[in-house]
């Protein structure tokens, strides 16, 4: 009960260290499972939607035109699961949090403590980010024992493609944030990205199966080398070329998201 | 530790909202300076939107001032956010803590997030929250999280505590819970800015303070000398047909009716002066009251416009006069 000991110069000097950070990361990400756990239409679209989309799409994928693409309808349906579950587990379930927390001020309040910028948002994405990469991993091993898929050609190539998507889908649900009022208004401000990747990145209609000129330019599209690089990981066959101008994209947008969130992002509501 | 250490020195600090340049922005604070001693409790005081919160969110480093000079423990504290911020408590206007997480867990998370933090059940003892520990923050009354705020506040067991508006929402029971525990940190040493606007709570806790209208400082010292720099009062009732022209020329009357207020410097004098006249002419002064300035009058007096310079004079004058300036 006695608040004499203070003033001590404890803690002098630099919190720095990536220990430090880490711990940071950790209670942060903890407190918000906690919340993830509590909110029910979070753990709905984290957990089932997934699961709904992949069983959709296999049921339309007899309609994709596949000939001369190299890709059954199973590796169509598995590799576009992936970035789907970023997308839907991470991208939508993450601009709702961002901006509650900033509405409640949660994040202002965090940004007083020691907790740098980036921690905030990481700390913030930790949960729904492990959540997908788990799903991820249970696609790629339910391919492989249930589905007569090959195990990933290049796993090294795969992995890269999943975590380059992941920090693409929390940076750019930062961005996304920053247009977003309320958390019920998320639900539109997301549409935009949503239906464009699914459309436009490759995901129901392999690019290959499109006229060259459209494909070049969907190759622009934020999520279209992360489904790129998840079919040449899992599946192979892709050139060193086409391989290095997919991590080149998936860099540059990575990049310009880091520019938006750092130039626009609130850490308050607007007065 | 040297003793009389500055922790806090600010000069000159300007904070503008908006565009730099035109009439888009809008300047909070207008070249605000002091300076605050280890172990000394300083208050801001002001009406809403005089800019103490933008004053104290630049020494918080939450904010990049606009123009000046802040140094926290001999650092930037917004360049140098990761020197300072260890070693500093902030509790803000306005607490953000997500509501669907207990007081416990909220604790938990902040703890982790501070180094050399305290246990969370003492900081929760602290404030007296220790048995809504389990509590999700949602049912929490507005003075219970207030309370949480402080003990987030105080969890890194800081060198410097900024608090703003630590009571606003709190019963008299509340407040009076918390003066006394900022009381024993300040005992302790722990350097404590605090703002307010409850003129008691800065005559209670204050070692100084700072009184601030449309951005500037417009008086400081101690709560004595602040309330010595404004005029005394005598007021009183004439009878009728007494006229408060027949006072004397050295009172510097004014007329409410029948009532007559005299404001002066020199209480004493004044008042023998006003004395000796009515036992001369056999006046009969009724309803006599003279007193020495009370922090609260002079806070009223400076924050709704009258700076030292314009005792006196008519607000609404003072403002156009401020205005063109």
């Amino acid at each position: 009960m006695s608040a004499t000991d203070t003033g001590s110069g404890t803690g002098v000097g630099v919190a720095g260290g990536a220990a430090a950070s880490l711990g940071r990361l950790r209670s942060l990400a903890r407190a918000e499972l906690t919340l993830l756990v509590r909110n029910r239409t979070a753990m709905f679209t984290a957990l089932l939607m997934p699961l709904a989309m992949v069983l959709f799409m296999r049921s339309t994928v007899e309609q994709a035109p596949l000939e001369g693409t190299g890709l059954s309808p199973t590796d169509l349906v598995m590799t576009s699961g992936i970035p789907m579950v970023l997308i839907l587990v991470v991208y939508l379930n993450l601009i709702p949090a961002y901006v509650s927390r900033r509405e409640e001020l949660v994040l202002k309040r965090l940004r007083t403590g020691e907790l740098r910028d980036w921690e905030v948002l990481a700390g913030a994405a930790l949960p729904v980010v492990t959540v997908a990469l788990a799903q991820c991993a249970v696609l790629v091993a339910a391919g492989a024992a249930l589905l007569e898929m090959t195990p990933p050609d290049r796993p090294d190539l795969l992995v890269l493609g999943v975590l380059l998507g992941a920090v693409l889908m929390v940076l750019t649900a930062a961005a996304t944030a920053v247009i977003t009022r309320t958390t019920e208004s998320a639900q539109i401000t997301a549409l935009p990205l949503l239906m464009v990747s699914l459309v436009g990145s490759g995901m129901f209609v392999p690019l290959e199966a499109m006229p060259e000129r459209l494909a070049d330019v969907l190759r622009l599209l934020p999520m279209t080398p992360v489904v790129e690089l998840v079919r040449y990981g899992w599946l192979g066959g892709g050139e060193p070329g086409e391989v290095l101008r997919a991590l080149g994209a998936a860099a540059a947008w990575a990049l310009v998201s880091v520019f938006a969130v750092r130039r626009w992002f609130r850490w308050e509501p607007r007065h | 530790m040297e003793i009389g250490e500055q922790v806090i020195e600010v000069s000159g600090l300007r904070r503008r909202y908006g565009p730099a340049k035109g009439d888009g922005g809008f300047e909070a604070v207008r070249g605000v300076s002091f300076s605050v001693a280890r172990g000394e409790l300083f208050a801001l005081l002001g009406t809403n939107g005089a800019g103490k919160t933008s004053t104290v969110e630049v020494l918080e480093g939450m904010a990049e001032p606009s123009g000046g000079r802040v140094r926290v423990l001999g650092h930037d504290p917004y360049r140098e956010r990761a020197r300072v911020r260890p070693r500093i408590g902030v509790m803000l206007q306005e607490g953000g803590f997500s509501s669907d997480l207990t007081v416990a867990e909220t604790a938990r998370m902040w703890a982790g997030c501070t180094s050399g933090a305290r246990p969370t059940s003492e900081a929760l003892e602290m404030v007296g929250l220790a048995p809504r520990a389990d509590v999700r923050v949602k049912q929490l009354s507005g003075g219970e999280r207030r309370r949480l705020d402080l003990a987030m506040a105080l969890l890194g067991r800081p060198e410097v505590l900024f608090l703003d508006e630590p009571t606003t929402g709190l019963d008299a029971e509340g407040r009076r819970e918390t003066w006394r525990l900022v009381r024993e940190l300040r005992k302790g040493g722990t350097t404590v800015v605090l703002t307010t606007h409850y003129l008691e709570e800065a005559e209670e806790l204050a070692d100084r303070l700072a009184i601030m209208r449309a951005g500037r400082i417009v008086v400081s010292g101690t709560p004595a000398e602040v309330t010595a720099s404004r005029p005394s009062r005598i007021r009183f009732t004439l009878p009728e047909g007494v006229p408060a022209a027949r006072l004397p020329l050295s009172l510097k009357a004014a007329e409410h009716g029948r009532g007559v207020e005299i404001r002066t410097g020199r209480l004493q004098e004044s008042l023998t002066e006003l004395l000796l006249w009515a036992r001369q002419e056999g006046v009969e002064l009724t309803g006599l009251d003279a007193r020495s300035a009370s922090l609260e009058e002079a806070f009223l007096e400076i924050a709704h416009g009258g700076g030292p310079d314009t005792v006196g004079e008519d607000d609404t004058a003072r403002l156009a006069k401020a205005g063109a300036r």
